[in-house]
């Protein structure tokens, strides 16, 4: 979901060196953050407290269980075999979008991005549909790789529009044949966004539920949440989400190295140029070909067999709320989130970009700990701490929900709101506090326009995943509300395809606009300008 | 924003609404609950949830529960929340409505419908005579491979206890070890999931509760059915009779509202939904015949354990804990 990372972090050329200011932080700043940041890792304090309680020798018993043996490995397979493919397919489609002469490759670059806004669990609804082999860990195989690569294109896509041409010219010409100067070069220097997208695409894998569901796929999080319907109380459930965040842990781990390494250096200040595109030649029709094949498995099925149930059902058995009624409940619950996500990020992007210290980049990144944690264990950590110790408080309300989905989705909107805070010149901000202007007022009137677009575009990004979302929300919508993810699972789960198939096709709907304008979003990044 | 729809959930101060908690299926209780808050004005906040979901957490608020009614597909989690004290005696006059054996016998739920356990299978993959006739037969090595199994379902639960009293724990737990063997990776989350995968044809055979099937035809259309259900042979162990019923909670603060929605669901107009609706469970109210092309409700052969023997449901999913199962 943070794929913006990749392309938010790199230096944009155009745009003057911010300098931060070493002076101490504003005490208003600061506690703001730490407030910010307890919010984030309350889910993790609550989950703690949980596990302790039931006691170190309750919790050791119920992990070590020879289901959890069978729990890792297929979790660890599945996470393996996917990121493996999605790794190859994300960096050969961006490849081919970024540095080939591949024809209608602008259309491509949109649509090879859209199944990313889809959720896994319509894209696997359309799937084990129609198919009966897509179950089991072929299915969650297929339809995870097919519904997460977007996850290493959009990084690498990014990566390879700004990376220096130049290399790869001085590797060819020192005699490297052109596939090893691909490997080499285009992939060395991609390997960063590579890397990046891998881990965003593992921790997804681990966070999944619905997708599982349907293809009877035991992973963690499924077990997780069968658990805890077979009884809501007991422990369990905390052990396990223990080990699957010690897990999400260890995937965010691993990019720390990473980071830094595989970057791309240029050969001269002034190398930004126009690429010179690899021509295709013959192998033109089979790129095309392969692409087209791609969005198909990847858009047209899960389409395609919506519209099928939507005409081939026989009468219903099931009654339900409108589309609308779960859309408006929907689009205010995604709505408040992605307001309240994006006001959030605001003090701690501050801090980070404006006032650099070893305590407030510490204080940044323990927010990104919430990657680490499925929305399916951040539900049920609010929900059993707002029952069983705030007294009921905020329990089975639209605000835990909101909440929740605020706190799932920081990271997103953090990534939106750090950039475009960095890109903004602070100078016009001393220039207002110099003319006797107060800190607020100077916040309002000056720092918040600056802003302002980054914000939109995080209220957005934010907006989208809530409305895609399903796990979390099962767990916590209110009493009597359906929304249209919620509304979809009752009936996909009941076998009622026809009714599901609408609520399918409106989800994408919703999913595949923003999708489309963040794609042309990055394809009007620097470097593709230059390019055309 | 405004804060209405932000507090909805906390429920009106009109004191004309009432929470339900749901573990019916939502085709079932849809159209009654419709019907009832078309009789009375008075409305229903529906939470659907598995039943066992629903009943610890019930469990875990205690006095604070926000539910005025559970409503629950099986008897046992009934009387798992009756055995915690948490439910409040069900008015004679409703009880009156329904045969006293499909109730609590303390009298603190009601029983509303009636299902009965069948197995259904495609008969492109296994002939009516390769069918098991007892439940024991399940776990024949024969079936390896041959049967889909859903270990989460509760709707299972009923079987096991079944099972066990017959034949004892020991002899329970080893039949379950082997279906387990069985059913190797056809292991479902639900019993709507069997039902579609012997359907399609990716099982043979399993057992569910025969309203599943029912509505899966009237769901796909009659040209998509490509299984068939039959019965165990009469008052086997695991043709097993298990009732859906409903209680008030003891903290709720709506018992009035809440004792007229549980009167409602026996009443001729709500066992008539429950009859005509395509929930297809049989009603259990006298003097309503289900009208569905299903079998008789008189003439069904199920086993004789009682409501007092099905329990709490702890036996069961001890059982199904052991075989690794749960």
């Amino acid at each position: 979901m943070t794929a913006t990372g990749a392309a938010a972090e790199r230096p944009l050329p155009a745009v003057p060196s911010v300098p931060a200011r070493r002076g101490r932080p504003p005490g208003l700043l600061t506690g703001m953050s730490l407030a910010v940041a307890a919010l984030l890792l309350s889910p993790l304090v609550f989950l703690l407290i949980e596990a302790s309680g039931a006691g170190v020798g309750t919790i050791a018993h119920l992990i070590w269980r020879p289901l959890t043996a069978s729990l890792l490995w297929n979790t660890v397979r599945l996470t393996v075999v996917v990121t493996a493919l999605c790794a190859v397919i994300g960096t050969l489609t961006a490849w081919c979008v970024e540095c080939t002469d591949l024809p209608g490759r602008r259309l491509w670059a949109v649509l090879v991005v859209v199944p990313f806004a889809i959720p896994d669990f319509v894209i696997s609804f359309g799937w084990s549909s129609i198919f009966t082999w897509v179950q089991g860990f072929q299915g969650a195989v297929l339809v995870m790789t097919l519904g997460v690569y977007p996850l290493v294109h959009l990084p690498v896509a990014a990566s390879l529009r700004s990376a220096d041409p130049g290399l790869e010219d001085t590797a060819r010409s020192l005699g490297l044949g052109r596939f090893r100067a691909f490997l080499r070069v285009t992939v060395g220097q991609a390997r960063g966004a590579i890397l990046g997208g891998c881990v965003l695409v593992a921790l997804v894998i681990l966070a999944e539920y619905g997708a599982f569901e349907i293809l009877g796929y035991q992973t963690f999080t499924t077990e997780i949440f069968t658990e805890f319907q077979v009884s809501f109380n007991v422990p369990t459930a905390s052990a396990l989400s223990l080990v699957l965040v010690v897990l999400g842990g260890v995937i965010l781990a691993g990019e720390l190295p990473a980071r830094g390494r595989g970057r791309a250096q240029r050969t001269g200040a002034l190398a930004q140029r126009v690429p010179r595109r690899h021509r295709l030649g013959q192998a033109t029709l089979p790129v095309e070909a392969a692409l087209l094949l791609l969005v198909a498995l990847a858009l047209g099925v899960p389409v395609g067999a919506s519209v099928y149930w939507m005409l081939e059902s026989g009468a219903p058995t099931l009654t339900g709320v409108s589309i609308l009624a779960a859309g408006v409940y929907t689009a205010l619950y995604s709505a408040a989130a992605a307001a309240v996500a994006t006001l959030l990020a605001v003090p701690v992007a501050l801090l980070a970009v404006r006032h650099v210290s070893r305590g407030g980049r510490l204080l940044e990144r323990s927010t990104y700990l919430v990657l680490a944690m499925p929305g399916l264990v951040i539900a049920l950590a609010l929900s059993y701490f707002a029952e069983r110790y705030a007294g009921g408080f905020a329990y089975q309300t639209s605000a835990l929900l909101i909440a929740a989905y605020a706190i799932l989705f920081f990271p997103l909107a953090l990534v939106g709101v750090r950039a475009s805070v960095a890109h903004a010149p602070v100078a016009l901000e001393e220039a207002a506090r110099s003319l006797g202007r107060p800190a607020p007022e100077v916040f309002w009137r000056v720092t918040l326009p600056l802003v302002g677009p980054g914000l939109a575009a995080s209220f957005c990004l934010v907006f989208l995943a809530c409305a895609t979302e399903l796990t979390a929300t099962l767990v916590l919508v209110p009493t009597g509300v359906q929304t249209l993810a919620t509304q979809f699972w009752a009936y996909q789960q009941n076998l009622a395809y026809g009714q599901a198939a609408p609520f399918a096709l409106v989800i994408m709907a919703i999913a595949a606009v923003p999708s489309y304008v963040l794609a042309r979003y990055f394809d009007r990044l620097p470097g593709r300008s230059a390019a055309t | 924003m405004a804060t209405g729809w932000l507090l909805s959930a906390c429920g009106g101060s009109a004191g004309q609404s009432i929470t339900l908690y749901n573990g019916q299926h939502v085709q079932t209780t849809d159209s009654l609950v419709s019907a009832f808050e078309k009789a009375t004005g008075i409305t229903v906040n529906v939470r659907s949830d598995d039943e066992d979901t629903l009943a610890d957490q019930i469990v875990t608020e205690g006095s604070r529960s926000p539910a005025d009614v559970i409503y629950t597909e099986n008897s046992p989690a009934l009387e798992y929340l009756q055995s915690k004290g948490l439910l409040t005696a069900v008015e004679p006059s409703t009880l009156a409505h329904t045969p006293s054996r499909y109730s609590s016998p303390q009298g603190d739920w009601v029983g509303i419908s009636a299902r009965v356990s069948v197995l259904i299978y495609n008969p492109s993959l296994i002939t009516a005579s390769q069918l098991p006739t007892t439940v024991l037969e399940l776990a024949d090595p024969r079936y390896q491979g041959e049967l889909g199994f859903a270990a989460g379902e509760t709707d299972f639960q009923p079987i096991v206890t079944s099972v066990a009293r017959a034949y004892g724990t020991a002899a329970a737990l080893s039949w379950l070890e082997g279906i387990k063997a069985n059913a190797g990776t056809h292991i479902y989350p639900d019993n709507e999931t069997i039902t579609n995968e012997v359907n399609r044809g990716e099982v043979a055979f399993g057992v569910v509760n025969q309203y599943y099937w029912y509505r899966l035809a009237s769901e796909v259309g009659d040209s998509r059915v490509h299984s068939k259900i039959t019965y165990f042979a009469p008052h086997d162990p695991g043709y097993v009779l298990d009732v859906s019923g409903a209680a008030v909670l003891r903290s709720s603060t709506h018992q009035a509202a809440a004792q007229r929605f549980l009167a409602f669901l026996v009443s001729q107009q709500g066992q008539g939904i429950i009859a005509r609706s395509t929930s297809f469970e049989y009603p259990i109210a006298s003097g309503i015949a289900s009208v569905q092309p299903e079998t008789p409700f008189d003439q069904l052969q199920p086993n004789s354990i009682t409501i007092p023997e099905l329990g709490d449901g702890s036996e069961a999913i001890s059982l199904l804990q052991q075989a690794g199962l749960l």
